[in-house]
């Protein structure tokens, strides 16, 4: 049986990949990608604890996980769909009419 | 399925039905046309679009009614009040998550209340509006009650994502929509910042029960996992009240936002995130309070001199209130980071307080509304006290409040938030909350001299009804329990006592 640290090294490598994903990329949907790719990395951790465990509190946190980030991708890209509407780019860069 | 448990969640199952239903409102009012109308004698239909927009509001305030009520009942049914948990250690009833519930629906109605005339002057459908709010409500009740990390964050998320799509309601306006979409990326990225924390706290304590994680604690000496955990945790939540590193979005949202949603979100979705802050700091992760504080002690400071510090600079007002909300974030960790009776009254003390004036400063905001986004220069408030002078006396109430000058509630909620933290031996801290209050009250006053010193515009002002009410009840609020706290702190004490005794339990491991 493959032991539980390697899964939770690869779900580590997973979230911080993410994180660079998003502190670097400039396209919204990209971003977005690097996001939910920091959520299963989430709940790839869950699963190997679940298993180490042997109990079902984790499993059942992944698929509210799962619902939950679908919900979330349907009101992210709504929102880019309406920021693309007004300037026709999802380059988060662009997005600057606030500052201080 | 036990019935006892439904009994519990009865609240929340009628706002959820509630809010749905909202969802439908136009389409269940429809009413039949009469046979002789065709399509080309539509020239009665703005004024019926308009009648039914109208219902949406008090359709909402009833539901808000009966939400209330029915919390009310359920609260006085449930024995003893100490902590009925049902559905299996998911939810808990207990007089810490009965308060904030009846602050978050009476923050919720004032939001109600407020957002009435930009809707009526905006072309955006009102019912779906109002739905979305009352999804946020029941997301921050479940957040009140949640004692299980899945129910916290499934609460969390549904606040979170009701308060995007609520950001970004001005689809037609650009900022709005910038404001949804910074909103959204870092809300999520910090969701999943927030989740990785819990998932390594499942790790160590093979629970994600908050009452068997303390258990599982209590027994442990020191752990990097959980340590990094913990802190994972806490960025999240730190994001959620926006508390200084991990404030950079406040400002452009809350400038971005409709207004009446700025209220929402520097109110409410503030308060639900002290209240699972709270819970989940006191109620489990108290035995490490040696390894956090430091470094919440940090963060505090950090929100409180950046966020009064950057907000004197400030002309926009929505933007100024984003900067001083940031530094109110610090003062409320203040309690979270002293870990003691007086902490976690001053935490709910200082929410309600901080709500209520916040409210009232966004209710005189929209009487200087003259259209989508006007009235938030502090120009704007040149000559208020000629134009009204009652609302720029309430204003100046509200300020003082939030500045914590003694005859007004704001006051109360500072000493027992400053005394836990000297008490607790963070004098330091102390000492930069008070200085940071004084220089907050450097930039509240250039609201002041601008509506009592400087010749005015002559801008119209649109006081309406629910405007009015708005502000009155914030105006008595803080006045009341400014002159007559005590009422508010017996309140505070049952509800927090629990809590409290959970802070003091001592630690066994170390």
């Amino acid at each position: 049986m493959i032991p539980t640290t390697w899964f939770l090294i690869l779900g580590a490598i997973l979230f911080s990949i993410g994180v660079c994903g998003v502190l670097t990329r400039r396209n919204g949907i990209t971003i977005f990608m690097s996001i939910e790719l920091m959520v299963n990395a989430v709940n790839l951790t869950f699963l190997a604890y679940a298993r180490q465990f042997n109990q079902l509190h984790g499993l059942i946190f992944v698929f509210f996980i799962m619902a939950i980030a679908a919900a979330e991708a349907a009101v992210g890209l709504a929102i880019f769909i309406s920021l693309f509407h007004h300037r026709e780019t999802i380059d988060v860069d662009e997005a600057n009419l606030m500052h201080w | 399925m036990n019935w006892n448990d439904v009994a519990v969640l009865l609240p929340e199952i009628i706002v959820t039905i509630g809010a749905s239903l909202l969802l439908l409102g136009p389409f269940l009012r429809r009413k039949p046309r009469p046979a002789g109308m065709s399509l080309g004698l539509g020239a009665g239909q703005p004024a019926e679009v308009s009648t039914g927009d109208e219902s949406a509001k008090w359709w909402m305030l009833a539901l808000l009614v009966i939400t209330a009520i029915s919390l009310i009942g359920v609260s006085w049914a449930a024995e003893g009040l100490a902590l009925s948990a049902g559905f299996s250690q998911m939810f808990a009833l207990d007089a810490f998550s009965i308060f904030f519930k009846l602050l978050f629906i009476v923050v919720i109605a004032m939001v109600a209340l407020l957002s009435d005339d930009f809707l009526r002057e905006s072309r955006y459908s009102a019912w779906e509006y109002y739905s979305l709010l009352g999804f946020a409500l029941c997301g921050m009740m479940f957040m009140a009650s949640g004692v299980n990390l899945i129910t916290i964050w499934v609460g969390l998320e549904l606040m979170s994502l009701s308060s995007y799509i609520l950001a970004g309601y001005y689809k037609n306006e650009e900022k709005s929509t910038e404001a949804a979409m910074k909103y959204f990326i870092l809300g999520a990225v910090s969701s999943a910042i927030l989740l990785y924390g819990i998932s390594l706290i499942y790790g160590v304590c093979g629970s994600l029960n908050l009452m068997d994680i303390e258990k599982s604690l209590s027994t442990l000496i020191s752990n990097d996992a959980l340590m990094f955990g913990i802190m994972l945790l806490a960025a999240g939540l730190c994001f959620k009240v926006a508390a200084a590193p991990f404030h950079v979005w406040t400002p452009d949202v809350y400038v971005g936002a409709p207004t009446p949603i700025t209220a929402f979100l520097s109110t409410a979705s503030k308060a639900a995130a002290f209240a699972i802050f709270a819970r989940i700091f006191y109620s489990a992760l108290h035995d490490f309070h040696l390894d956090w504080s430091n470094v919440l002690a940090t963060v505090s400071a950090l929100s409180m001199i950046v966020g009064n510090l950057a907000a004197i600079t400030q002309t926009n007002i929505k933007r100024l209130l984003a900067y001083s909300s940031i530094g109110h974030a610090g003062y409320v960790l203040l309690g979270i980071i002293s870990l003691s009776d007086w902490g976690i009254r001053g935490i709910l003390i200082y929410t309600t307080v901080y709500v209520f004036a916040t409210l009232g400063i966004w209710a005189t905001i929209l009487m200087m509304r003259r259209h989508e986004y006007a009235g938030e220069e502090i120009d704007d408030f040149e000559g208020l006290s000629k134009r009204a002078p009652f609302w720029a006396f309430a204003m100046v109430i509200f300020l003082l409040s939030l500045g914590g000058i003694p005859p007004t509630a704001g006051f109360i909620g500072k000493y027992y938030l400053f005394s836990a933290a000297i008490e607790a031996g963070y004098g330091w801290l102390a000492i930069i909350a008070v200085v940071m209050s004084a220089v907050s009250i450097f930039y509240y006053f250039k609201i002041v001299v601008a509506m009592y010193l400087r010749e005015g515009k002559e801008a119209d002002m649109v006081i309406t009804r629910p405007l009015q009410v708005v502000g009155a009840v914030a105006l008595a609020v803080t006045l009341i329990f400014g002159v007559l706290p005590a009422p508010l702190i017996t309140q505070v004490e049952q509800s927090s006592h629990w809590m409290a005794t959970r802070a003091a339990v001592p630690h066994v491991g170390r």
